[in-house]
């Protein structure tokens, strides 16, 4: 224990270290390296609550129409358009991790879309209603599906406000290596949990949004993006009422 | 009864001798890709014997704690035990006759995970558009370099 503690100590220090000597000489390219290397959690350290991830959607930026970030998803994650199974299903049964949504003020007339996927709620129903103990919320807030506790009931898709679950209704053959998904098991967006794990930083929407609609970080760093954003501009929680405390804001509705 | 007395001796010594033959003879002979390296993870009796203790518990790591490191994850044992095709084509390790399918169809175990789980591996995990930061981790941490992640970096390089 005590070991370990000096262990911590030392990496802690050598990061530091290094950190201040690569900001202070090297050319841009290599700080850049830096900044990856820094954010990457090393592959054997489990994720802590020192950071909860979460998604910016600025509705005035996303284009009517556009649909790249529902695209994105499905290659990165291979449902939908992105993988040859589910063919037997029909549009009601098969997998949406994101969807685009309309929104029309009835009273002026105007019109917006939006990107709607699971919102990692900090106090996910879904999780409060599961049996199983499948349905968890991650250290750093993502909420996931355990698929292999997960018997199918799908209560959690019955609780979810945001109608963010999908259920799987035929075999799969034609999954990622990264995403398993299989037939009577719930799924959702997992914010592509796979790619933060790897460090990249981003998530296939956010990367793949061309209006940078969508912005993705830490919001319990003072410092990311999108927390200064949402400590510049009202953000509003969909549902806000049920004090979920979403992890996916919006801006523009 | 003497001949059932013998007969019995001969069985138990067979059983005791069988115990101290080499585990490579036991079991239906197996297809490995000696492409990616001779040696598993673990000596192979112990794989045969543990390899689900092992994934087990890298299982509930990975999907809890976010802990991915290679050692026992499937996905890497799939990138190494999936063989090709004549065509070049990756063959499912469930297929019959495959590295998985083999050993599960002569002992007769229902083989679970590929219901879920890939049983191939994809030409690139990584997303086709390729960020530069992206680009700098996997440099970094030196994360598999396939032929098309490799195209799109130098595709990339080339236009700028």
């Amino acid at each position: 224990m005590n070991e370990q503690k000096i262990d911590q100590y030392r990496r802690d220090f050598f990061s530091k270290a290094t950190a201040t000597a690569a900001t202070g000489a090297i050319a841009p390219g290599v700080m850049l390296m830096q900044v990856g290397q820094a954010q990457a959690r090393p592959l054997d350290e489990a994720v802590s609550d020192k950071q909860r991830w979460g998604l910016l959607v600025d509705s005035n930026k996303c284009a009517d129409g556009c649909s790249d970030c529902v695209k994105a998803c499905e290659s990165e994650n291979a449902w939908g358009s992105g993988s040859s199974d589910e063919q037997k299903s029909d549009a009601s049964q098969k997998a949406q991790w994101i969807r685009t949504v309309t929104l029309k003020n009835k009273l002026t007339g105007s019109e917006h879309q939006l990107p709607m996927m699971c919102q990692h709620c900090e106090e996910p129903p879904c999780v409060d209603v599961c049996p199983t103990g499948a349905s968890f919320k991650r250290a750093d807030g993502i909420v996931l599906v355990d698929k292999h506790i997960c018997i199918g009931c799908r209560y959690c898709m019955m609780a979810c406000p945001y109608k963010a679950r999908s259920f799987i209704h035929e075999n799969l053959h034609d999954q990622a290596p990264d995403v398993p998904r299989g037939k009577g098991t719930v799924e959702s967006c997992t914010l592509c949990v796979h790619k933060i794990d790897r460090g990249d930083g981003t998530t296939a929407c956010a990367e793949a949004c061309t209006h940078k609609a969508i912005l993705f970080g830490d919001l319990k760093d003072p410092n990311s993006e999108i927390a200064i954003e949402m400590k510049k501009h009202a953000t509003t929680q969909i549902r806000a009422d049920l004090n979920l405390n979403t992890g996916v804001r919006y801006r523009g509705i | 009864m003497k001949q059932i007395r013998n007969l019995f001796i001969i069985l138990t010594l067979s059983l005791v001798m069988s115990g101290g033959v080499m585990a490579d003879s036991v079991g239906p002979e197996l297809k490995i890709n000696r492409a990616n390296g001779d040696k598993c993870v673990l000596p192979a009796d112990e794989m045969r014997k543990d390899h689900m203790t092992h994934l087990d518990h890298q299982r509930d790591d990975t999907m809890h704690d976010g802990i991915r490191t290679k050692k026992f994850s499937l996905k890497e044992c799939i990138n190494c035990h999936a063989n090709k095709d004549e065509a070049g084509q990756y063959i499912p390790v469930n297929a019959p006759g495959e590295f998985c399918q083999t050993c599960h169809a002569y002992t007769s175990v229902k083989l679970d995970c590929f219901e879920c789980h890939a049983t191939k591996p994809r030409d690139t995990a990584f997303h086709p558009i390729v960020t530069d930061k992206m680009k700098a981790f996997a440099d970094v941490h030196e994360a598999p370099k396939t032929k098309s992640m490799l195209d799109a970096i130098a595709k990339k390089d080339g236009a700028k």
